[in-house]
């Protein structure tokens, strides 16, 4: 038996190596929100505080990984880019309420919940990208159906939350039969089957394989700041859909704190700091979105795009029809 | 032949290691069980038929290719005297350094409508639009399944070359005797013998092919583990996620017992290796043209991608992303270590423990343990996460009981999770590498130590381990280079402020922005290529 010494030992070795020593003042983030957008202000924060911030970036399962944590999870603060995941979040019950006065004097309440568990920090909306060569164009998101664009769009997978979300707004506007009838006119005008990324598609504009596509804002200004993406910004238009009626769709980033969050003090600070004027301002420059707080401006690039309209649909409406829009999405084999 | 207590041990800790790498899988099928028949019907009226429709394809396809690109080159590096043989015999290896899903974003974004191949050739010939050209789709079942097996085929070059070269020559020289040209011993004799080796080989890429996601995602392919990630992330239904991968993980099974069926029986151990054999002496012509299919292979599988990314680090890269990498490339190695040295030795306590124990059942744990590398990588992460979670409530609990200060969680979310979920992953390659080294062993060695008095544990230590020296070599380095490139697992796993260069480069990539990480990935590359240069090394002064 103890001839055998050397795989217990390698298994104590690494359970040794994996054990975190827990410090006090930190404050663990779970972000679906990339390093290069959040690590700036994260160093402000703890320039400011003293705290330290841990993170994991990931895209994919971290409902999962915070259940199976369960209470025992070290994560303080979640960070989504989408609506639908807060309200799946919450669903599962793995977010707890914050308040303080900060809260609840930056964050409007058409943009947090009702009680408390979740808030925005920016708002995108989902534009409709379009060659210059075809002029200036007042779009509709139904214009996209339209047969005079046959083979003249480009989008990445329907099943990309940001499209996801889109759909779930067209259903709330219009219905489950119409928004499939859409869905399927959309797919006989795609240029080709959805890939890539958003700023993929206005690639492929810039080269002339399609006219339109879709695409959310702060590509737009990313591109812009890209030296070889440039090119492909400058040979399109952003257009904000629907201003003549009910308004340009539009999605959140986000935040909550985790139910089992172990230090919360420290995690409150965090988000307060989140909403405060100057965090705003500089989430909202990095990645040119626009900011939730009143009074904070957006970045002059995204302010040059001109005031729009956006649609005022609730955002747990958008997240209630998401399962809907996926099953229309797979009716239509959007993807395929 | 392992006697008294030591045989209970070796026993219990071949079990043990099995049954713990089998547990994700477990997990994953009883975590089926409660699957909703309604999304399931809802899938299969709509996108399933089709999805499985692209997998199969998919599978087939890349085996075809593998087996033409690997087969041949085998064979004309082992039999003829092509031009730069020497040189080409580990130049087709290389392509195993590559990431499949970097080779993939790198050919989508290269043969794309906007990359560069069509815009040179539309400035060129000024075109204006698609209809003016005809131009190869990149993006379908049959742009996945060539950029596949460009970078899978060496694992099929390698083992039926191994094989073809350890074929036993006095048989060879037998058929040529009772009047064999030397075309039909070819086909009569050497590539019937290889058969064993090619289908192993021709298993592992197809597992590894119907496992994979991200590679298939740049080609805008749906197939089975499209529908996993949708179930999963899309409609929440972790369920009916897992019976989606556990109905994959029948179709992997499928191809394990048909490849062992394909080789039962045949038992092709030789003592007389031919490497000195007298290699077919092909025309001048000949030899450029076979000499022209390999380069075309390390070309496109491996000098292209390399170039590529050198291109773009000449143009982007810059000092602070050389020293953001020292981190990031720290934990990647530290991970592949830990990984290759885990699973090389429970492959050989596996494998000795086949070898040498004499219970009816010493066959199973070698087999149990290698199915961790049919699983999706995300699965695999998800199974993990359901394993380690309800086990770190369990230590928790017990040290709050006891009295003590709860540890957190010392699982999962931890390196200790990522190593293992590489373990599982990859053991199939360790083991398959050890068994064959082991099989090549003379059975008569095993004896001979008793019959001088000499204890087991020392006999295995002083007699298989020596002969063994190659193999675990072997396995350990190709292991290593697995996990280097592991991606999903990771993503997934990780413990906080925890970059690899996979991650790192999977970040960029999502933006389209790989340029900013095309240091990582040829370090990556780099790393990947140590292994060969040893393995070939070796190869050269055994």
């Amino acid at each position: 038996m103890n001839k055998i010494w050397f795989s217990p030992l390698v298994l104590i070795a690494l359970l040794g190596a994996s054990l975190n020593v827990a410090a006090t003042d930190e404050v663990n983030v779970y972000s679906y929100r990339q390093p290069f957008l959040v690590e700036p202000l994260f160093n402000e924060f703890t320039k400011a505080s003293g705290i330290k911030v841990n993170v994991v970036f990931a895209k994919k399962g971290m409902a999962e990984r915070l259940t199976r944590e369960g209470e025992y999870s070290p994560a303080d603060i979640l960070l989504t880019t989408d609506i639908s995941r807060l309200i799946e979040l919450k669903a599962k019950g793995l977010l707890q309420p914050a308040q303080s006065t900060e809260l609840s004097v930056a964050i409007p309440a058409q943009f947090k919940a009702a009680d408390d568990t979740w808030y925005a920090l920016t708002t995108r909306v989902r534009n409709i990208y379009s060659a210059k060569r075809l002029g200036k164009i007042d779009f509709n998101y139904e214009d996209l159906a339209d047969e005079k664009y046959q083979g003249r769009i480009c989008t990445r997978s329907g099943k990309h939350p940001y499209n996801v979300a889109l759909v779930a707004s067209m259903i709330a506007e219009h219905g489950k039969a119409d928004t499939l009838t859409w869905l399927q006119k959309v797919k006989a005008n795609l240029a080709r089957k959805p890939q890539g990324s958003d700023r993929a598609q206005v690639q492929a504009i810039h080269q002339n394989l399609c006219d339109i596509s879709l695409g959310n804002s702060y590509y737009f200004g990313n591109m812009l700041k890209d030296e070889k993406q440039k090119l492909w910004a400058d040979a399109v238009y952003i257009n904000f859909p629907n201003q003549n009626n009910r308004g340009a769709h539009v999605n959140i980033s986000g935040m909550a704190m985790a139910k089992y969050a172990p230090n919360k003090v420290n995690a409150l600070a965090l988000m307060n700091f989140l909403v405060s004027a100057p965090a705003q301002k500089m989430y909202a420059e990095t990645n040119m979105e626009y900011p939730v707080r009143p009074g904070v401006k957006p970045s002059k690039l995204v302010a040059a795009w001109g005031q729009f309209k956006a649609d005022d649909l609730s955002l747990e409406t958008i997240a209630k029809h998401r399962k809907a829009a996926l099953i229309l999405l797979d009716k239509a084999k959007f993807d395929l | 032949m392992l006697a008294g207590n030591k045989n209970t041990s070796w026993k219990f800790f071949s079990w043990f290691f099995a049954l713990a790498l089998m547990s994700p899988i477990v997990v994953m099928l009883l975590g089926s069980i409660n699957a909703s028949s309604d999304l399931f019907s809802h899938l299969w009226a709509t996108v399933l038929p089709e999805y499985i429709r692209n997998t199969l394809v998919l599978g087939v396809l890349v085996a075809l290719l593998s087996f033409c690109f690997g087969v041949p080159a085998a064979a004309l590096i082992s039999q003829t005297n092509i031009v730069m043989g020497k040189q080409l015999r580990w130049l087709l290896m290389l392509p195993l350094a590559m990431p499949a899903y970097l080779v993939a974003y790198l050919y989508t974004d290269l043969f794309d409508y906007a990359g560069p191949v069509q815009r040179l050739l539309r400035a060129w010939f000024d075109w204006q639009s698609p209809n003016d050209y005809y131009f190869f789709d990149i993006r379908t079942i049959g742009g996945a399944a060539v950029v596949i097996a460009l970078v899978m085929f060496p694992y099929v070059y390698m083992l039926t070359r191994t094989a073809f070269e350890q074929q036993d020559r006095n048989l060879l020289r037998a058929s040529r005797l009772l009047g064999c040209t030397e075309r039909q011993s070819f086909y009569q004799m050497t590539l019937p013998l290889a058969r064993p080796a090619i289908a192993v080989s021709l298993a592992l890429v197809t597992m590894e092919t119907l496992a994979d996601f991200a590679t298939v995602q740049y080609f805008a392919v749906s197939t089975l583990t499209t529908a996993i990630y949708d179930t999963w992330l899309g409609y929440s239904d972790f369920a009916a996620a897992n019976a989606l991968a556990s109905v994959l993980m029948l179709f992997i099974l499928f191809i394990v017992i048909a490849e062992q069926r394909a080789r039962a029986g045949q038992r092709h151990q030789s003592s007389r290796p031919n490497t000195q054999h007298q290699r077919k002496q092909l025309s001048i012509a000949q030899q450029i043209i076979g000499s022209i299919f390999c380069w075309f292979l390390v070309f496109a599988g491996f000098l292209l991608p390399v170039i590529l990314l050198l291109v773009m680090v000449i143009n982007y890269a810059d000092y602070p992303q050389f020293i953001a990498l020292i981190a990031t490339g720290k934990n990647s190695i530290e991970i592949a270590i830990y990984t290759a040295t885990i699973a090389t030795v429970i492959a050989l306590i596996l494998a000795l423990f086949q070898r040498l124990h004499q219970s009816r059942s010493r066959m199973i744990p070698v087999q149990i343990s290698g199915f961790g590398y049919a699983i999706p990588g995300t699965v695999l992460a998800m199974a993990m996460l359901a394993t380690f979670g309800p086990l770190d409530h369990v230590i928790n609990d017990v040290a709050k009981a006891l009295g003590f200060t709860a540890p957190g969680l010392i699982l999962s979310g931890t390196v200790f999770a990522i190593v293992f979920a590489y373990i599982v992953r990859f053991s199939a390659i360790a083991n398959g590498t050890i068994n064959a080294g082991i099989s090549q062993i003379p059975k008569s060695l095993d004896l001979a130590p008793a019959s001088l008095g000499v204890k087991t544990l020392p006999a295995i230590f002083r007699v298989h381990l020596p002969l063994l020296k190659s193999s675990i070599l072997v396995a350990w380095l190709l292991v290593f280079v697995e996990a280097m490139k592991e991606l999903p697992a990771v993503l997934l796993l990780r413990p906080f402020n925890f970059e690899t260069l996979s991650t790192q480069i999977y970040q960029l990539i999502s933006d389209e922005r790989l340029e900013q990480g095309a240091l990582g990935a040829i370090l990556i590359v780099l790393f990947g290529l140590l292994p060969i240069i040893i393995l070939n090394r070796q190869k050269d002064n055994p």
